[in-house]
């Protein structure tokens, strides 16, 4: 690829790049949350189209509008977010768009069984062909993602963030099937923002910054250290943790806490859980475990079908999540677009949001604009938010700015609990040591603070105590110096805690 | 006045059933084709109206009923086409412009009426379909007189509905358009033209539609009268709900509203209640049934329009 | 000092400019429309100029012409702002015509029966129970949805044909004056609202109509009702975590905009009609919808496109008087011109194209 330059409105996500993959290898491309990787496969998958720049295949230039273009060149992509439809089985899925048909009409079920199950078999995946996608687990999805890239026919493999969804094991297997492919002459491109991977599976690496390629390096020439500078241009991670503290008390205790799912299956089977003032407990698990229930039920959105949540020695379980708000928990939730703001509404209206029935209201019926307005220019001083004017639809602004209208609407409360699930999500460099150094500054201040991130080095990072979650259960609780990385990322996994 | 449990259910009314269902079956079933690739088609009480009023006009004017009938799939598919340019193409709102067109329909048919025959009521009689008798069905002792004879569009109405059994669940098209509705992005991923298939849905559900239009204005009566739909595009949308967005469950559904429908028609003849009263029935049906469907309706697809950068 | 004032009359100058451009969209959606119809005409034999014309003398001609359109307009008011209340909810409240009956009707039950009172208690009161008795058909749909999930199209579709058959029931039955017409007897004389026009039939109707384009406004903007429902509206999920009862607010939304249908068919009844008639309403409730699209979902817009559809409607009747073209090309615009506001790049793209 040379030359590649993609922008979307507002933001440059790919500025002349030149990058280029040897056959056979497997190549890594680094860099941090929205550095361009995956715009720029999207690119060579047809998703996108550039709009400068060529594309050279085996030497020939090629333009690719789509992805049936892609696949016809061999080229396979295993996205992120999964191309998988729920509802259609595992052959059905891996067949898409190419299933065989008897007397042209009819589906040929016997025929792709046989053929898939040939591929299944020769490349060592074993799948439940016949099982709906919404039955499987994360893992086994990406399984059949890997499946449905090769069946088409893709010689050249582009990976997505795969470890995303994986436990450390699961990502072990997936490293063993990616080194299988390579024995077997398949080319994989490995996108990632975890150093540590990219050098432990990878021959080369190529970094992205900003938009802009940095440099493509040869792994044994490489560390985390030199890579780290390339995609950051400076050393990170500062460490947020303090000591022990003297005097804390139990802000939020949960006990027995049990919750149905959207889909009316168990997700949290007996929570038993204790974050104190001053403490920053981190809450480590891979996504899907039953965090994202746990925050709906503590914060109020989702009932609870057995158990008690307490704040500050009040049983709180049934309260409605306004009350919630008005006894001083504070959200950042983790889906911001979802969940967290309004963009359509103004930056002002979203940060008097939460509060419009108290501090904002005049009568009981107005709203009080004099108040809602001094309050969000010293809210947009206090926390750097960069906008035109207050009254700038919140979509104008950068994600990272979106995320301190949310810190700083749920902070400026000066809240008893802090419930911050995925909080440095989606954010880049500045935007996400902004956000942890106000969660630290929170716990300081005397909040409760319960970090939930599927990110183990934030939670390395900021955490004074850890917890892991598995399968709607608290396997393990322990102070950050009393463990390691590889027991957090052992008991993530779901293995035995002694 | 005592009345005969007879009187009122009979076999006649089992027919009248399935004669009354037929129309929403046909809408419930374009209306399936539609969401299940991503777009909510509440023109169909429109598509329906325009097509009878087309067909009644086809058949006017050649003495052929069945030109009729093809006239006004024709004229269903061309509305279909409009709400998917709208919705699909230019990304509108989909539930603005099935209610545009609905207006439209009620509009343009009192207009078109009046201008080719003179009264903003009803049309002139002309051609029907005939309704036929199966031989041997027919002299069935209880069966036969409720399903031997009857207009061919309502034997082609489970005909329709394993048809679009078939293509749904066992071809290739069907899984194209079922991954289309779910997830659009994969379905462009795996290959599949996302937009064609959208078209497809949406002009496939007008032309569902028009059969059903026709049904009411070349079959059940022989004349086209203003708002003769009555309602039934809608309740077609509540039959698709009732029935899972499964062809067969849609069958089911249509049935149990057609059955309503022949029981108010049989109930107003019987003079029993005042007309208005039982004239609400299959309305206040629809809205208890949609009620009772508690959480357990979870559509097929999302509904956002598809956009490709 | 005058720093501030300069900076707020900026501000107002980029918010007017930016309320202009955004009607541009609304105003060639109307002339497209207005185009189409005219072809509709054309080819069915009529000369869309003369019928134009006709319509626009017969709405704007001479004075009885303004109070006649001005009339026409007033019940479209309250049904658009109806609609427009819901869908800054999210909801999409087509049963407007339903409200209005029963609205209409429970007004002139009480216009009719509780005769001995004073009219200044009187009016109020039936105005009142118009509204409440819409916002209470309006509330059964938001109960279905909100306790069921039914989806208030269906609802209020369906529930709008109840209402018509259940009140052309009592019309016929319980309530039905001596007579052929399936109406009520007249109200008494206490319940009038006064026609401010005469000889036009413009009742005091419109001052509450008006009033009611100010409420509207202010609720949306300026309470915490409004902020409420306009978070619900715009994204229910982030509403539901900032602490707002999704279930209150949708209930909420129905029943004012059930009201207001609610209130439009009082007026209409108390100032025009004086006594329930069967069909009285020839589609006031889809004009309201077409008007609140037409006006940008906007309180101020909504009243300017009701004059408009009031125009349609009475220079309508005197075109088809004068011309013989039949009244339904108004139903037709107005089906197109909703069609053009659904799809708003379409527009644009057109407007681009001519651009270049």
């Amino acid at each position: 690829m040379q030359g590649i330059t993609k922008s979307f409105p507002g933001v440059v996500a790919n500025d002349h790049i030149d990058f280029s993959v040897e056959k056979g290898e497997i190549h890594g491309l680094l860099g941090e949350n929205g550095a361009g990787k995956t715009v720029l496969m999207s690119i060579l998958y047809g998703l996108y189209r550039p709009n400068e720049g060529r594309i050279l295949v085996d030497g020939r230039e090629v333009t690719i509008d789509s992805p049936a273009h892609a696949m016809r060149l061999g080229i396979g992509m295993v996205h992120q977010h999964f191309m998988l439809v729920p509802s259609l089985t595992v052959l059905e899925n891996i067949t898409l768009g190419r299933e065989p048909a008897k007397n042209g009409f009819l589906l040929d079920r016997k025929r792709m069984h046989r053929d898939v199950k040939e591929f299944c078999d020769r490349y060592r995946l074993d799948v439940d062909l016949a099982a709906p996608i919404y039955d499987l687990p994360v893992g086994v999805q990406q399984r059949v993602e890997i499946l449905k890239a090769l069946y088409r026919g893709a010689d050249f493999l582009i990976l997505d963030e795969p470890t995303a969804v994986l436990t450390p094991i699961e990502a072990e297997e997936l490293f063993g099937a990616v080194r299988a492919l390579r024995a077997e002459g398949k080319t994989v491109i490995f996108i990632s923002h975890k150093l540590r991977e990219v050098l432990a599976i990878c021959d080369r690496i190529t970094v992205l910054k900003r938009g802009r390629m940095v440099d493509t390096v040869a792994t044994e020439a490489a560390t985390e250290e030199s890579l780290t500078q390339m995609m950051v241009g400076r050393k990170i991670i500062y460490e947020f943790r303090k000591g022990e503290s003297a005097g804390q008390k139990p802000v939020l205790t949960v006990r027995g806490l049990k919750a149905l799912s959207d889909r009316g299956i168990s997700a949290l089977k007996g929570i038993d859980l204790e974050v104190l003032s001053h403490e920053i407990l981190g809450l480590a698990g891979v996504e899907g475990n039953g965090q994202t229930e746990l925050v709906e039920t503590l914060t109020g959105l989702r009932e609870a079908a057995e158990g008690t949540v307490t704040l500050d020695g009040e049983d709180i379980t049934g309260e409605t999540p306004l009350e919630r708000i008005r006894r001083g928990v504070a959200h950042i939730p983790e889906d911001r677009y979802k969940r967290g703001v309004i963009p359509d509404f103004s930056v002002m209206e979203n940060l008097i949001m939460c509060g419009q029935r108290d501090r904002y209201a005049r009568n009981g019926v107005a709203l009080d604009f004099r108040e809602a307005s001094s309050c969000s220019d010293q809210m947009m001083r206090d926390y750097q938010i960069q906008a035109p004017g207050k009254d700038t639809p919140l979509r104008n602004l950068s994600g990272g700015n979106q995320q301190r209208v949310v810190v700083a609407r749920e902070f400026s409360r000066n809240p008893r609990l802090v419930l911050a699930a995925q909080p440095t999500r989606g954010l880049d460099v500045g935007a996400t040591e902004y956000v942890r150094g106000k969660l630290a500054e929170m716990r300081d201040n005397g909040a409760a603070v319960l970090l939930i991130s599927a990110d183990l080095d934030e939670i390395w990072a900021l955490s004074d105590r850890i917890a892991v979650i598995y399968e709607g259960r608290i396997v393990a609780v322990k102070p950050v110096n009393e463990t390691t990385e590889q027991e957090i990322g052992r008991l993530m996994a779901g293995g035995r805690n002694d | 006045m005592m009345v005969n449990l007879l009187d009122v259910i009979n076999v006649g009314i089992f027919a009248a059933a399935l004669r009354m269902a037929t129309p929403i079956v046909y809408a419930a079933l374009g209306g399936m084709f539609s969401e299940r690739v991503g777009v909510v088609n509440i023109g169909m009480e429109g598509m329906m109206l325009t097509s009878a009023l087309g067909g009644v006009t086809v058949s006017y004017y050649t003495g052929n009923p069945w030109l009729g009938v093809a006239a006004a799939v024709a004229i269903g598919g061309l509305l279909g086409l409009i709400h998917a340019v709208v919705t699909v193409k230019y990304a509108g709102n989909q539930i603005v412009s099935g209610t545009g067109l609905n207006i439209l329909a009620m509009g343009f048919t009192a207009y078109m009426s009046q201008i080719l025959w003179g009264s903003r009521g009803a049309s002139e009689s002309v051609a029907g379909i005939k309704d036929i008798t199966i031989p041997i069905l027919s002299d069935v002792p209880v069966i036969g007189p409720i399903i031997g004879t009857h207009s061919p569009l309502v034997y082609l109405m489970p005909v329709v509905t394993a048809i679009c059994y078939i293509v749904l669940f066992r071809t290739p098209l069907g899984l194209h358009i079922r991954a289309v509705g779910e997830h659009p992005t994969a379905a462009e991923t795996a290959g599949i033209d996302v937009v064609k298939i959208k078209y497809m849905g949406v002009i496939v559900s007008g032309m569902l539609a028009g059969l059903g239009g026709a049904f009411l204005s070349l079959s059940h009566l022989n004349l086209f009268a203003r708002g003769m739909t009555g309602g039934r595009g809608f309740i077609a949308l509540a039959a698709l709900i009732f029935g899972k967005w499964m062809p067969f469950g849609v069958l089911g559904a249509g049935l149990l509203f057609g059955f309503a429908d022949a029981l108010q028609m049989r109930l107003q003849s019987l003079g029993i209640l005042p007309p208005q009263i039982i004239l609400m029935i299959p309305y206040v049906l629809t809205v208890a049934i949609l009620a009772g469907m508690v959480g357990r309706a979870r559509p097929p697809s999302d509904y956002k329009p598809y956009k490709r950068e | 000092m005058t720093e501030g004032l300069a900076a707020a009359a900026k501000r107002a100058l980029t918010d007017a400019r930016r309320s202009i451009e955004g009607a541009m969209f609304q105003v060639a959606a109307i002339l497209l429309a207005f185009i189409v119809g005219a072809l509709v005409l054309y080819v069915s034999g009529y000369d869309p100029v003369s019928a134009y014309a006709a319509m626009l003398m017969g709405a704007f001609g001479d004075m009885f012409g303004v109070g006649q359109t001005l009339t026409q307009a007033t019940p479209i008011i309250f049904t658009s702002l109806a609609f427009l209340v819901s869908s800054k909810a999210g909801l999409f409240n087509i049963g407007a015509e339903g409200q209005f009956l029963v609205g209409a009707f429970t007004s002139s039950l009480v216009g009719i029966y509780l005769g001995g009172l004073p009219w200044v208690v009187h009016i109020p009161l039936a105005l009142l129970a118009g509204a409440i008795a819409g916002g209470a058909w309006g509330l059964i749909a938001a109960v279905l949805k909100a306790r069921f999930n039914a989806h208030e199209v269906i609802t209020t579709m369906m529930l709008s044909y109840v209402a018509t058959y259940l009140t052309g029931y009592m019309v016929n039955y319980p309530f039905k004056a001596p007579g052929w017409v399936s109406q009520t007897v007249r109200i008494a004389p206490s319940a009038e609202l006064p026609r401010i026009l005469p000889p036009t039939q413009l009742s005091a109707g419109i001052l509450v109509a008006l009033a009611l384009v100010a409420f509207t406004a202010y609720l949306l903007q300026k309470t915490i009702l409004g902020f409420e429902l306009r978070a619900i509206g715009l994204n229910p999920s982030a509403a539901e975590s900032a602490g707002i009862s999704i279930n209150r607010g949708i209930m909420t939304a129905m029943f004012l905009s059930g009201a207001m249908a609610g209130l439009g068919g009082a007026c209409e009844i108390l100032g025009v009609h004086r006594r329930f008639i069967q069909g009285f309403s020839p589609g006031y409730g889809w004009d309201g919808l077409a008007v609140a699209l037409v006006g940008g979902l906007d309180p101020v817009g909504s009243l300017l496109a009701s004059i408009l559809f009031g125009a349609l409607r009475s220079g309508g009747m005197i075109m088809t008087r004068s011309t013989k073209v039949p009244l339904d090309i108004v139903i037709i615009l107005q089906g197109l011109v909703i069609i053009f506001v659904a799809a708003p790049t379409f527009i644009r793209s057109l407007l681009k194209r001519r651009s270049k």
